[in-house]
């Protein structure tokens, strides 16, 4: 059953690769979507027969087949079901499911055979991002880590004969096979450290360690490992390849480049946690890359002009603050953030295409403005997105971000909190700097008037209908409406404790993160489970009570958190109010007065230009790293190595030849007598040497 | 009886004959009478050998030289013929087209 998840959308890309020319367009995009809904059901069905097992036991493992057997090396292709790939493969067949119906209306202008094509990638990179997640082991993970960058590169490069979309696949692709270089070395490591690929197996044998108190293997396998996640989650150092990666058509950057895939780098460290509770310094390193990368990426969003970008830069943001969860030992608040993320910004990403769908292809927000009475569906979805992203009270985004803030703040990092407070700002900022520029104001594209949107087409799947404003169509209108009740609701499994709620999420995903077999209690056992409640704050602890304790049992528990419900709720307000504080902002500087963000633009003009050219990392980069390269290619590999050494050793070979025989050939003469008079010195020479030695 | 030494010594002078007969005469036909003399030094040789052992292995190898020798000048004969009717000439350092 598990193997019917993956294979279905696999099933649909390859009717849809081999037939796609010969389909039509209603034909093909049935195709995929009945393969993702049929992915959806299973899945359904999987994690409804795994709630149905004890709290403890949950798992559900399906080995496909043998798959590499070498020596002590045994690594079965084997697909398991635990509460934490449960989320996943709900949330990835779930809004995958969306984004496919959005994707029949938003490509439909495209040729049939492209049309196939498009969802031929969109199945594929579904299955292999299913595969990611329910894969048992390493390489059955690598398996989809590696097929979901390159359906990444595929779909970003879709419009391939756009020289910046071809560019921005390359440029995703090379960073992601630096990060995944990472992952190789670190799964290496961790074969040679625990023997063991398998991610129950490594979890109970780490388990039995105690937390590394230096840097040592287990510190060298999760950094190594977490080097993967950055590239493919998107972080400091690596992230440069996301905002690029806009170039595709909008429902791809919806459903990969914000909901899914990014988060495989999240999802990794969050199945590996047991590892990484094991490494204090690989964590910290965690919390401190996702904290920076989630100031930068805010800073930058502020200030961007392309509607994609801000919500790119806005995604690199909210990753980091899902590893700032991770780093401070909250995996499942950093799940359950990137679960509610996956709706908002899903929402947020396809709000915009629907935009850019209504505009023809202008992306730029400058030059839109006004379309909240032209576009009123994509309006109030949008805005329910941002207000879920900003962190508006009751929305899903307030109880995951808030969750991370508490988790980081009672755990002692009280400078990762304080700049993931100033991260939170900055989203809600530039969240509602979108919103207002886009939908409020005044019209600032004097052409669409006389129904002629100029194209500055970036998005070649925008297209207008004659140039007159329609709001998105039913296709479109009711994935947004879906996914903006699930930004709203989607929050409500996590409801912290102190609300009155039993964070069944977390209850839920506990069992994943710790290592299993411990949970018979034992001297040992407790010992451990103690070691890691200080690794992992709170959440560990909470799950010994069970997840029926009451808050009040939970007091008992764990006096140091009943002390602090009223920090809790203070931090809660404010953050609620830092929110609120952002949106106001935002409202003051691009709704009220105008030229009062122009004026603080021009005041600091210098930190503009930084920010407006994002730090200037790119072209660091390529200063740093693309330049060297291609000059040492081409002048030592190219000019010096390949065409001296190896073309000069071949051409040498050549020459030798002909220079030796140009010698040797006076020796053939033709003359019979010659070569008799040499055979018979030969012979009397030879004979000489036999009877005189 | 003659002792080994006379009869080797006779064989190589003959052969010292033949074979300054193959290097430096210039008739193709007087080359391959050359090669007949060195043929025969050698059987002289064998027998004188086969004699002084008192085996009749230096005979029977004579025989089969001989035989080879017949056979050799044959073909070798049949050679210079067409060689001749080619070439108009029998000076074997005119024949030197087997080269590169």
């Amino acid at each position: 059953m598990l193997l019917l998840i993956p294979l279905l959308p696999f099933l649909g890309f390859l009717a849809n690769h081999a037939f796609g020319r010969r389909l039509s367009k209603p034909a093909a995009g049935g195709v995929a979507c009945a393969a993702m809904f049929g992915a959806l059901a299973a899945a359904a069905w999987s994690v409804w027969s795994l709630t149905r097992m004890p709290p403890g036991a949950r798992g559900i493992v399906q080995q496909v087949m043998p798959w590499m057997e070498s020596g002590a090396l045994s690594v079965p292709f084997t697909l398991r079901l635990d509460p934490l790939g449960a989320v996943m493969v709900l949330v990835v067949t779930f809004v995958g499911f969306l984004i496919h119906v959005y994707s029949t209306a938003y490509m439909h202008d495209e040729r049939a055979s492209e049309y196939a094509r498009y969802f031929a990638y969109l199945n594929l990179f579904a299955a292999f991002m299913l595969v990611l997640v329910l894969g048992a082991s390493f390489p059955v993970m690598f398996i989809g880590w590696e097929g979901v960058g390159l359906c990444s590169y595929l779909l970003i490069g879709f419009w391939f004969t756009k020289p910046s979309a071809s560019d921005a696949g390359k440029k995703a692709f090379v960073v992601n096979r630096v990060g995944d270089f990472g992952f190789l070395l670190g799964m290496f490591v961790v074969w040679s450290q625990f023997g063991s690929l398998d991610f129950q197996e490594v979890a109970r044998r780490a388990g039995s360690l105690p937390p590394e108190a230096s840097f040592g293997a287990v510190s060298l396998a999760t950094l190594l490992l977490f080097l993967g996640a950055t590239g493919k989650s998107a972080q400091i150092p690596l992230y440069v390849w996301l905002p690029d990666a806009m170039e595709g058509p909008t429902p791809v950057s919806a459903l990969i480049h914000a909901a899914t895939m990014v988060t495989a780098g999240v999802y990794m460290i969050g199945r590996n946690a047991v590892l990484f509770s094991h490494a204090p310094e690989t964590l910290a390193i965690v919390a401190g890359v996702g904290v920076a990368t989630a100031l930068m990426a805010g800073t930058i969003g502020l200030v961007q002009n392309d509607i994609k970008r801000v919500l790119a830069y806005s995604t690199v943001s909210q990753l980091g603050l899902m590893f700032v969860a991770m780093g401070v030992g909250a995996f499942a608040a950093g799940i359950f953030h990137l679960y509610t993320h996956a709706f908002f910004k899903a929402l947020l990403f396809l709000g915009s295409g629907a935009v850019i769908h209504a505009l023809a292809g202008e992306q730029d927000i400058r030059r839109m403005g006004g379309l909240r009475k032209d576009l009123p569906v994509t309006y109030w979805t949008f805005l329910v997105g941002s207000l879920a992203i900003a962190g508006v009270p009751l929305l899903s985004g307030f109880f995951s971000k808030d969750e991370i803030l508490w988790k980081s703040f009672s755990g002692g990092h009280t400078l990762v909190w304080g700049v993931a407070v100033v991260a939170s700002l900055l989203t809600a900022v530039y969240m509602f700097r979108l919103v207002f520029l886009t939908f409020h104001g005044e019209r600032r594209n004097a052409g669409h008037e006389d129904g002629s949107w100029s194209p500055g087409s970036s998005d070649p799947g925008g297209h207008g209908h004659g140039g007159h404003l329609h709001d998105a169509p039913p296709a479109m209108a009711i994935v947004l409406v879906l996914l903006a009740v699930g930004s709203v609701f989607a929050g409500y499994v996590g409801v912290p404790a102190v609300l009155g709620g039993s964070n069944h999420i977390e209850h839920f995903l506990a069992p994943s993160f710790a290592a299993p077999g411990l949970e018979t209690g034992g001297e040992h056992g407790a010992n451990l489970a103690e070691a890691r409640a200080e690794m992992a704050v709170g959440g560990e602890a909470k799950s010994e009570g069970g997840p029926a304790a009451a808050p009040e049992g939970e007091g008992g528990h764990e006096p140091s958190e009943s002390g602090d419900h009223g920090t809790e709720l203070g931090l809660m307000a404010f953050s609620s109010g830092i929110a609120l504080a952002g949106i106001g902002i935002a409202a003051y500087f691009f709704l009220r007065r105008k030229d009062a963000a122009d004026r603080v633009a021009a005041r600091f003009a210098g930190a503009h230009r930084v920010l407006l050219n994002k730090y200037y990392v790119d072209e660091l980069y390529d200063a740093v790293i693309v330049q060297p390269i291609k000059r040492t290619s081409e002048r030592a590999l190219w000019k010096a190595f390949d065409a001296g050494v190896i073309d000069g050793a071949v051409n040498g070979a050549g020459s030798f030849v002909n220079g030796a025989s140009a010698i040797l050939r006076r020796l053939q003469t033709g003359s019979m007598r010659a070569y008799a008079l040499s055979v018979f010195v030969g012979v009397v020479l030879i004979l000489g040497y036999y009877v005189w030695r | 009886m003659v002792p080994l030494g006379h009869y080797l010594i006779l064989s190589a002078v003959l052969f010292a004959t033949g074979t300054i007969g193959v290097f430096l005469r210039r008739n193709v036909i007087t080359v391959l009478l050359s090669i007949e003399v060195m043929l025969n030094a050698v059987n002289l040789a064998f027998i004188a050998f086969g004699r002084t052992q008192g085996a009749v292995d230096g005979q029977v190898i004579m025989f089969f030289v001989v035989t080879v020798a017949a056979a050799e000048a044959a073909i070798g004969l049949a050679l210079v013929i067409a060689l001749f009717r080619h070439r108009e000439s029998l000076n074997p350092d005119v024949f030197t087209s087997l080269k590169w």
